[in-house]
């Protein structure tokens, strides 16, 4: 199920944030879109997710306008995991981890089962939300999102709030996502993590589309001096690279 | 967990309903051959007042837990979309023309005051169903509403109409009849109804606004369902009943730990804890001694609403809430 967009333009409070962009994702790959401040990723994420509404172009997903998709059915096939959920009422993990099946409108028990454990939660299930750390609480937003079983995953800076042990384990189930077929597409502001994680990355700038490709090429030293105005090195072999800056 | 919680309110409903029809000024003993008019206060005034109280409180209560959920905010009250006001603003109305003399026309105004305040906050709120807009829209309606309320009082024909006005204000049950349980019973259940309906929705809310879209939520139906449900659960209490408040900001927080704790999940028990609640106020209206008359329904709902609230701002100050 191939998620595309083509010329897309956002306009938000009057203003372009995203400019005539274009693109295919395949599925069963990570995606990362990464951009300086104000660069656009997250409104191209949500335009994605079909929660904004295209100026001009149009997003499709395996073929069809997603703007002509009901909303229960854009949901059932994209899981969108904003950034820094809260959560307005103290629920178990287990009730907030339901929510993800709303839009099949069924108890999807092993759906959620299978969430539960993919995140790593099986033994946090009834425990409260508010008592969860930000680990436990991101992993069990993700969870949420896994309990839809959607065809893709668009998730807004996930990795954000954790430690560097939380964001290799939360990567990693996504990752295992995306070997059973899941299309994943994060924003990402660690370009090291996407450098070693992503397998396409697209660079953002003032909402235009200024890189597209393999992480190596879509985040050479050239784009990043571009982008985020400044001298870099990449150091290491590929799949473990560091950045310096300077 | 939702379903031990409803078994206990309707239990607990079970038991008092009994109770509230024997208590009274005139306490009925159902032992006694010889009680004399009997039937009459049984089936004439007080099923019909217990009946009403349960209805008006299953309204608020239910649209409480439907607007806390709405705003995703454990303060928040039914009075905040301005149809309550509204609802009174025509019954204040009825008073004023002298209407209200008439039969139906008291109810019928009032009814009228909350279509126009719902019509007028889905004029205001707009087509892109945005949370923040349309409690702005709710605010601003109640606003005027009571400013008109407040004229309408100021400019009172007779000093009769003007005391008339400023009793039904007070909101009570009490002198009413099987007439508006017929007009306030089915609208009531029909507001349920669509409260039950955003239910999906209101969970969707539960991790806000934009990630409820992505799962399908529609800002407009919700919005709709939410004019709709509150409209008729509140229009209809404040028609047959006057304004009677805090309901709504207390009972989902009663209730509250006993569900799941999701807002489709409290809906159906709040409506139950506020029927209940307010039937037992209205049995303590009923029997307590106080020189003048009754305590007015709404002013003891308020006595004990405003200390509840005071209650909850200092536990929600404390981080507990």
């Amino acid at each position: 199920m191939t998620l595309s967009f083509a010329s897309l333009t956002l306009v938000r409070s009057r203003k372009t944030v995203i400019d005539a962009v274009s693109a295919s994702l395949e599925p069963g790959t990570i995606t990362a879109i990464c951009g300086p401040n104000g660069a656009g990723k997250s409104s191209l994420l949500m335009g994605m997710a079909g929660l904004l509404r295209p100026a001009a172009g149009k997003v499709d997903l395996d073929g069809e306008d997603l703007a002509r998709l009901h909303p229960r059915q854009r949901a059932c096939a994209l899981g969108y995991l904003p950034q820094a959920v809260e959560v307005a009422w103290d629920m178990s993990v287990a009730n907030l981890v339901v929510l993800g099946r709303l839009p099949h409108r069924d108890s999807g028990e092993e759906a959620i089962a299978r969430a539960l454990a993919a995140a790593d939660l099986e033994e946090l299930a009834t425990r409260p939300v508010s008592t969860l750390s930000g680990g436990e609480k991101a992993r069990a937003l993700l969870a949420r999102v896994l309990a839809g079983e959607p065809r893709w995953i668009l998730a807004d800076e996930p990795l954000a709030a954790l430690d560097l042990g939380h964001q290799l384990a939360m990567l990693a189930t996504l990752r295992a996502q995306a070997d059973c077929g899941t299309g994943v597409v994060l924003v990402l502001h660690d370009l090291a993590l996407a450098m070693n994680h992503a397998d396409r990355v697209l660079v953002l700038r003032e909402g235009r589309l200024v890189a597209d490709g393999a992480p190596e090429q879509a985040l050479s030293r050239e784009v990043i001096a571009n982008g985020w105005g400044v001298t870099s090195n990449w150091l290491g072999e590929p799949g473990s690279r560091a950045l310096v800056i300077g | 967990m939702n379903g031990r919680a409803i078994m206990l309110l309707l239990a607990a409903i079970a038991l008092a309903l009994p109770l509230s029809l024997l208590a009274g000024r005139v306490w009925l003993d159902p032992t006694d051959p010889h009680l004399r008019n009997a039937a009459v206060i049984l089936i004439d005034l007080r099923l019909p007042r217990a009946l009403l109280a349960l209805t008006v409180g299953a309204g608020l209560g239910a649209a409480g837990a439907a607007m806390q959920g709405y705003l995703r905010n454990p303060l928040a009250d039914p009075g905040l979309f301005g149809i309550a006001p509204g609802a009174a603003l025509g019954a204040v109305l009825s008073f004023w023309t002298g209407w209200a003399a008439t039969g139906w026309a008291l109810p019928l105004f009032a009814l009228i005051g909350a279509g126009g305040a719902m019509a007028l906050l889905a004029l205001i709120a707009g087509r892109n169903g945005g949370i923040a807009l349309f409690t702005l829209a709710g605010l601003m309606i109640a606003s005027l509403a009571g400013a008109l309320m407040s004229l309408a009082i100021s400019l009172s024909p007779t000093p009769f109409a003007m005391s008339e006005i400023i009793v039904w204000l007070m909101g009570a049950v009490a002198d009413r009849s099987w007439r508006e349980v017929w007009i306030a019973a089915p609208l009531t259940l029909a507001g349920i109804a669509l409260l039950l309906a955003a239910g999906r929705s209101l969970d969707a809310l539960t991790l806000g606004e934009r990630a409820a879209r992505s799962l399908g939520m529609e800002p407009r139906v919700l919005q709709a369902l939410m004019i709709g449900g509150i409209g008729l659960t509140v229009g209809a209490g404040v028609a047959v009943a006057g304004i009677i408040g805090f309901v709504g900001l207390m009972v989902p927080h009663l209730v509250r730990s006993l569900t799941d704790r999701r807002p489709s999940s409290l809906i159906v028990p709040s409506a139950l804890a506020g029927a209940l609640l307010l039937l037992v106020a209205d049995v303590l209206c009923r029997v307590l001694p106080l020189a003048g008359g009754e305590l007015r329904l709404g002013i003891a709902l308020s006595l004990i609403g405003a200390p509840f609230f005071l209650v909850l701002l200092l536990k929600m100050r404390r981080g507990l809430a």
